[in-house]
């Protein structure tokens, strides 16, 4: 027992920085749920391809000898091209593969199963042209281990402090645009009442892309820092982690940004603690039990507002 | 029509899936037949679930590795215990009716989108815990899975070409097929279908919702179970790889691409899907890509699925 407090702060600070990915990836399916009611199952691919996307361009900078470059440009640098290739392609698969869909009205099935398709597709079509082997984050060019530093019993290296300073950023970033600006209130009149918000001069459907494109960003921007996290990735580990993101967004309540963090933290925390007090194996059956429970117990996750009656197949 | 769910184009289909082994090019044709009933078969369990009743599943596997898993320790070398094909197979069809109950009772208050994940869940938890309880007892035998069981054996007849077990799942699709037609149009499955259209107006008519989904999921549970059954029996062997995500949107797209609660377009939907991949072998490593592109092309372009007449699509907004 002594052994598993001694490590338990290490797991802690695990915990945490996994936990803000989450948050991160989780906001791209609460924004799209809470402005269509839809899941969009292609989220976990579209963070997958920003892990690649990322993977890409630290590759080209190690070809073109940039290690000289300051470990504070390399990451932009990797963050940026990442962001915005996701965030397209968020948009081009609203345009394509869902907006023809809830223009017409249809049942809520349909959106749902034309996601799945395009995760499938978005999988295989990484798998075919990138390979079915895991690639390797270089990372010692941006980070050297010896980078870290120890609180309470903890080492933390600087690349979980940057973690979750660009996850904290983001979502800090995030709040302000929807709070604050006209978009973020064309966003909110959007998910209130899509009609009304129409009605009232809102452009509804480039409202829907932006969201698309917001979500998607975040996601991308969540594969590059698991990426550099994991060190290693691969077509299908967009599959797990979006479903834990998933997880995330309905744990706290989907639809609500703030829940969407909150979720992510806590199921970062509590894998972190699984894996200290349990047979690490079933790390994810902790997951999904959480889930099942919390939306038995509390079908709206602990900040939602009752979305789920307006949930229908 | 004479009596509901027996039109006559379902008894010609029937004598031609009858006498298809004969026009079969080889024996390899035939498995691919088999797999089809099997898939077929599935896909109708899974029909009652989300096309009578609309309650979209997507761990559907689950059930289907519950009831290969079950055959397995009834009749196989694993545990010692190898009780004939006829006591195994109502046991195993009981018990993944009854796995059906315990998963779909925590889902009752749920709807819709929620519903999908918690059963996506029960369906993760299901494979990992096929993959790793194989210690600290030996249940499952972990990843590397069972090996050893029992085939079919009725009257000391054991099935072993790939033609009985043709033989054997196209019976079994055939009592599937019938009970769902006779379902659909029983007080249970009218109760089904309005929970589907309106579920607030169901309970208002007096139907008692909570019942009408237990047993929907109940009953597609046990369809499942005798896939499972199939299954296992017909591969010897038994890996928690059979039983992924995957498997679950497979049977799924066979139900929607299809036409969900159309039971001919069920089984057609089951046999695009399943003789698809072989036609195009050799397109192998295309084939996930293109069955996404098909299902996006597909839910854009004919959302109601292919052979789908009866039900309108219905706005919620």
């Amino acid at each position: 027992m002594a052994d598993v407090l001694a490590i338990l702060p290490q797991q802690l600070v695990f915990g945490l920085a996994l936990g803000t990915v989450y948050g991160l990836v989780a906001l791209g399916y609460t924004m799209v749920y809470g402005i269509l009611f839809m899941i969009n199952f292609a989220h976990g691919e579209i963070f997958m391809i920003g892990a690649y996307v990322g993977w890409w361009v630290l590759a080209l900078l190690l070809q073109a000898q940039a290690g000289a470059l300051h470990p504070a440009w390399v990451l932009p640098l990797m963050l940026l091209p990442a962001m915005l290739f996701t965030g397209a392609l968020g948009v081009g698969l609203e345009r394509f593969a869902y907006r023809p869909l809830y223009l017409r009205g249809a049942t809520r099935l349909g959106p749902l199963i034309s996601a799945i398709g395009a995760s499938i597709f978005l999988q295989n079509a990484v798998m075919l042209t990138q390979g079915a082997r895991m690639k390797v984050y270089m990372t010692s060019l941006l980070f050297p281990r010896d980078w870290r530093i120890q609180i309470a019993g903890a080492s933390v290296s600087a690349l979980v402090i940057v973690m979750v300073a660009v996850a904290g950023l983001m979502m800090w970033g995030l709040h302000l645009l929807v709070q604050r600006t006209t978009l973020g209130r064309s966003i909110r009149a959007v998910a209130e009442d899509r009609e009304m918000a129409a009605i009232m001069g809102v452009n509804v459907r480039r409202v829907i892309a932006l969201t698309f494109f917001m979500g998607s960003a975040l996601g991308g921007a969540g594969g590059v820092l698991v990426g550099l996290y994991y060190t290693q990735i691969d077509f299908f580990m967009g599959y797990s982690a979006g479903l834990k993101a998933f997880t995330a967004a309905v744990l706290g309540g989907i639809g609500n940004i703030r829940g969407a963090m909150l979720g992510g933290l806590i199921l970062g925390l509590v894998e972190s603690l699984a894996v200290t007090f349990m047979n690490p194996a079933y790390k994810d059956v902790v997951a999904f039990v959480l889930l099942i429970l919390v939306l038995v117990i509390r079908p709206t996750g602990l900040l939602g507002e009752s979305v789920a009656a307006r949930a229908k197949v | 029509m004479a009596q509901p769910g027996f039109p006559r184009w379902a008894a010609v289909l029937g004598l031609v899936a009858l006498v298809a082994p004969l026009a079969a090019p080889n024996d390899y044709w035939i498995g691919v037949m088999a797999r089809i009933c099997l898939y077929a078969t599935l896909a109708l369990g899974l029909n009652i679930v989300v096309g009578f009743a609309g309650l979209l599943d997507l761990g559907y596997v689950a059930f289907f590795g519950i009831g290969s898993y079950l055959y397995t320790f009834l009749a196989s070398a694993h545990f010692g215990l190898h009780l004939p094909f006829l006591v195994t197979l109502p046991i195993v069809i009981l018990l993944t009716a009854g796995s059906g109950i315990l998963i779909g009772a925590p889902t009752l208050r749920l709807a819709g989108d929620y519903l999908a994940i918690v059963t996506l869940g029960f369906g993760e938890i299901t494979y990992l815990l096929l993959i790793n309880l194989d210690r600290p007892v030996n249940i499952t035998g972990g990843p590397s899975g069972i090996v050893g069981i029992d085939p079919p054996a009725v009257a000391g007849f054991a099935l072993s070409t790939n033609t009985h077990y043709y033989y054997l799942f196209l019976a079994a699709l055939g009592l599937t097929l019938l009970a769902s037609a006779r379902l659909r149009h029983s007080r249970i499955g009218w109760a089904w279908q309005a929970i589907r259209e309106d579920e607030l107006a169901a309970r208002a008519m007096g139907i008692n919702t909570t019942v009408a989904k237990l047993q929907a999921f109940a009953i597609g549970a046990s369809f499942a179970g005798i896939g499972g059954s199939f299954l296992a029996s017909w591969q010897r062997s038994v890996f928690p790889e059979n039983f992924l995500f995957t498997e679950s949107i497979n049977i799924l797209a066979m139900v929607i691409v299809g036409g969900m609660g159309n039971l001919l377009g069920v089984v057609a939907g089951a046999a695009l899907l399943v003789s698809l991949p072989e036609v195009f072998r050799d397109l192998q490593r295309y084939r996930l890509l293109a069955f996404g592109l098909m299902l996006m092309v597909l839910m854009v372009f004919r959302p109601q699925g292919l052979l789908s007449f009866e039900r309108k699509e219905s706005s919620d907004d």
